[in-house]
């Protein structure tokens, strides 16, 4: 895989791979997966529950549980920080490298303010004095455009609805102006209405703080609003990568295209039956043969089940790991 | 809609001095859907417990096949509970861990045809899990060795078993991937035409509600600010509200411009609707709303009739029809 940007990337994975020790042997979780986060880019990742997309960016900051391995490499700023020592990765995780999850209450700790979980962010990683980062976790709130910023400061978590929880960790994540934010279902657990304001909110400090975003998903339609590039993942594989608008309006791989056609549109007419995907996506234990794909894709042929299809370069930015790529 | 099956009348659920649920009124008859949206805390799920007498209600009926539901004796309701069943939001935590998929489907049967000889239990529990799309295998298993999707499926099979006239699914899809919501929903359409069930189907999303309702009710802070015929609400939104419920819907064909907020241009401000234990004055939306005047502070709006298919509940309404 050939870096976009000329410049050194943010991030870049090479053949990462990432397997868990069962009770009954091996599980393979990502398999060589290989990409770039430019500066200011922001990358969406899409694709369906355990295909990976999470496990990725878990190994990327070391946060793999006791039984998982990952291999390859991966190089932040220039620096392979796989495999890393803790208290190595502690300097960067939380300041330069920044994760917000999908579930902000299980992110907080509940028996601590607000602003004491934002100020000690400051106080480990940049030496503020405890009244100095209190200031600046108030500013962070109102940077995230959390209402009323003294008073939250003094709150518990349980008392903010979902989506402050999840501006507050945003703001968290913007403490020390990370070079990357990496935002893992940021919305999937928020109203429609709350989604829209929160990815209005990531816009927005994305522009004003000139990092690079990777945003992680199962809903296109989501990523779609904010992704500068989108890499689609099935079964622990990249199975397409391309600019986000020409993957929206074309899709090489039938995967992609079907998980377009599943993003509702209230502005197309309503038809009898709501577009889905049939079967389900294979979990990690799956033994691999061929494209795994092909058991639900409407294209697969004989070759598809015996061969395993290679990411391959199909236009000026865009690749795809098919035998028979949709044409345009 | 003639011979309503299920007649909610002034319903009220109070919490404390908090009111849930404000004089809720709407019918359901048989083999119809009823899509209920509105964000957390508009009272949804609130509404669902209280006309199933899952928690008390403070004021209103619920009639039932002649009966009502809310007066009605305890041994009455229970012969009842066999026609209302309901399915949830996360389908793992509404199945017993410990009990096989076999023995969940079967328990439903056990309890309100004790009658039936084992084996025909079993073929009952076959018969349904391949009717939701499961081989009759599943039944030997545990739910933590499904996936998401099909634990859902296991849920509704589960609640179909005594083919109840009335389902309610509180937000069933909210927790599946995309891709595999609409076959979730698909699944519900064909039962629903299969076996007549009526359902009141919860979602804060409205591009699911709208594949399978055939009437809405939007609410907000437990009242209904909005009720149409599908159609009438997409074509022609008439509540502020129900219009930021269709603009937060991505569109994924049309990426919004840097810095332009989808958000910020339907609200009139960022904010969410206030924490629970406050409804506001007048009208409860006031605050997030751009068409708010003075009038809204003080009246509580009721719903007025925009046609035959569609009321609304807005001071403001027919001023701002025009407004995109």
């Amino acid at each position: 895989m050939t870096p976009l940007a000329a410049s050194m990337p943010t991030l870049s994975m090479e053949n990462l791979q990432v397997t868990y020790a069962l009770a009954g042997g091996f599980s393979a979780a990502v398999r060589d997966v290989s990409l770039t986060v430019s500066s200011r880019e922001c990358l969406g990742i899409v694709g369906e529950s355990g295909c990976g997309k999470t496990q990725v960016f878990t190994a990327a900051m070391g946060l793999l549980s006791g039984n998982a391995r990952a291999s390859g490499s991966v190089r932040f700023d220039g620096r392979e920080i796989l495999g890393l020592a803790p208290h190595a990765l502690n300097r960067i995780r939380g300041s330069e490298l920044t994760m917000i999850f999908q579930d902000p209450m299980s992110a907080l700790t509940p028996h601590l303010r607000i602003g004491v979980q934002l100020a000690e962010v400051l106080v480990t990683h940049r030496g503020f004095t405890w009244r100095d980062a209190m200031r600046a976790a108030r500013f962070i709130l109102e940077r995230v455009r959390v209402p009323e910023a003294h008073r939250r400061l003094r709150q518990y978590p349980h008392e903010l609805s979902g989506g402050m929880r999840q501006r507050v960790m945003i703001g968290m994540s913007l403490l020390c102006e990370p070079k990357l934010l990496i935002a893992d279902e940021p919305t999937s657990a928020l109203d429609v209405t709350v989604q829209a304001q929160i990815m209005d909110l990531l816009r927005a400090v994305r522009l004003e703080a000139a990092m690079a975003m990777v945003l992680i998903s199962h809903d296109l339609g989501v990523v779609a609003g904010l992704a500068d590039r989108i890499i689609v993942m099935y079964a622990g594989r990249v199975v397409e990568a391309a600019a986000a608008g020409e993957l929206l309006r074309h899709a090489h791989h039938p995967y992609t295209d079907l998980l377009i056609k599943c993003v509702p549109n209230l502005r197309a007419a309503r038809l009898e039956r709501m577009p889905c995907l049939p079967g389900q996506a294979p979990g990690a234990a799956m033994q691999e043969r061929g494209c795994a794909f092909a058991p639900r894709c409407p294209r697969a042929t004989e070759q598809c089940r015996s061969e395993r299809p290679l990411l391959r370069s199909v236009q000026r930015s865009a690749q795809v790991a098919c035998h028979h790529p949709l044409s345009p | 809609m003639s011979g309503a099956l299920l007649e909610v009348r002034n319903l009220s659920v109070n919490f404390g001095a908090f009111a849930a649920l404000a004089e809720v009124n709407f019918g359901l008859s048989a083999g119809e859907t009823v899509g209920l949206v509105g964000e957390s805390g508009a009272g949804k799920s609130t509404l669902a417990r209280a006309l199933l007498r899952l928690i008390p209600a403070a004021r209103g009926s619920v009639m039932w096949c002649g009966m009502d539901l809310l007066t009605c004796d305890a041994v009455v309701l229970r012969r009842q509970r066999r026609d209302l069943q309901m399915i949830f939001q996360d389908p793992l935590a509404s199945l017993d861990p410990r009990m096989t998929v076999g023995g969940a489907l079967a328990e439903p049967l056990e309890i309100f045809e004790p009658s039936l000889p084992a084996q025909a239990r079993r073929l009952r529990t076959a018969r349904m899990l391949q009717r939701v799309g499961l081989a009759p295998e599943a039944a030997d298993r545990y739910p933590h060795e499904f996936s998401g999707g099909q634990c859902q499926r296991i849920g509704i099979a589960r609640a179909m078993m005594l083919r109840p006239k009335l389902l309610v699914c509180d937000e069933p899809v909210s927790s599946l991937d995309v891709s595999i919501q609409g076959q979730i929903v698909n699944l519900l359409m064909d039962l629903q035409h299969e076996f007549g069930t009526a359902m009141l189907f919860i979602s804060h999303n409205l591009a699911v509600v709208r594949h399978i309702s055939h009437r809405i009710l939007v609410m907000y802070l437990g009242r209904v600010v909005e009720r149409a015929a599908r159609d009438d609400l997409f074509q022609a939104p008439a509540h502020p509200y129900t219009r930021a419920l269709l603009a937060a819907v991505p569109d994924p064909t049309r990426a919004p411009a840097p810095g332009a907020g989808v958000a910020d241009q339907t609200l009139a401000a960022a904010v969410e609707p206030p924490p629970g234990g406050v409804v506001p004055s007048g009208c409860a939306f006031r605050h997030r709303c751009r068409h708010a005047q003075e009038i809204c502070e003080h009246e509580v709006p009721q719903l007025e009739a925009v046609n035959e298919r569609h009321a609304v509940a807005c001071h403001r309404w027919r001023a701002i029809a025009g407004d995109a």
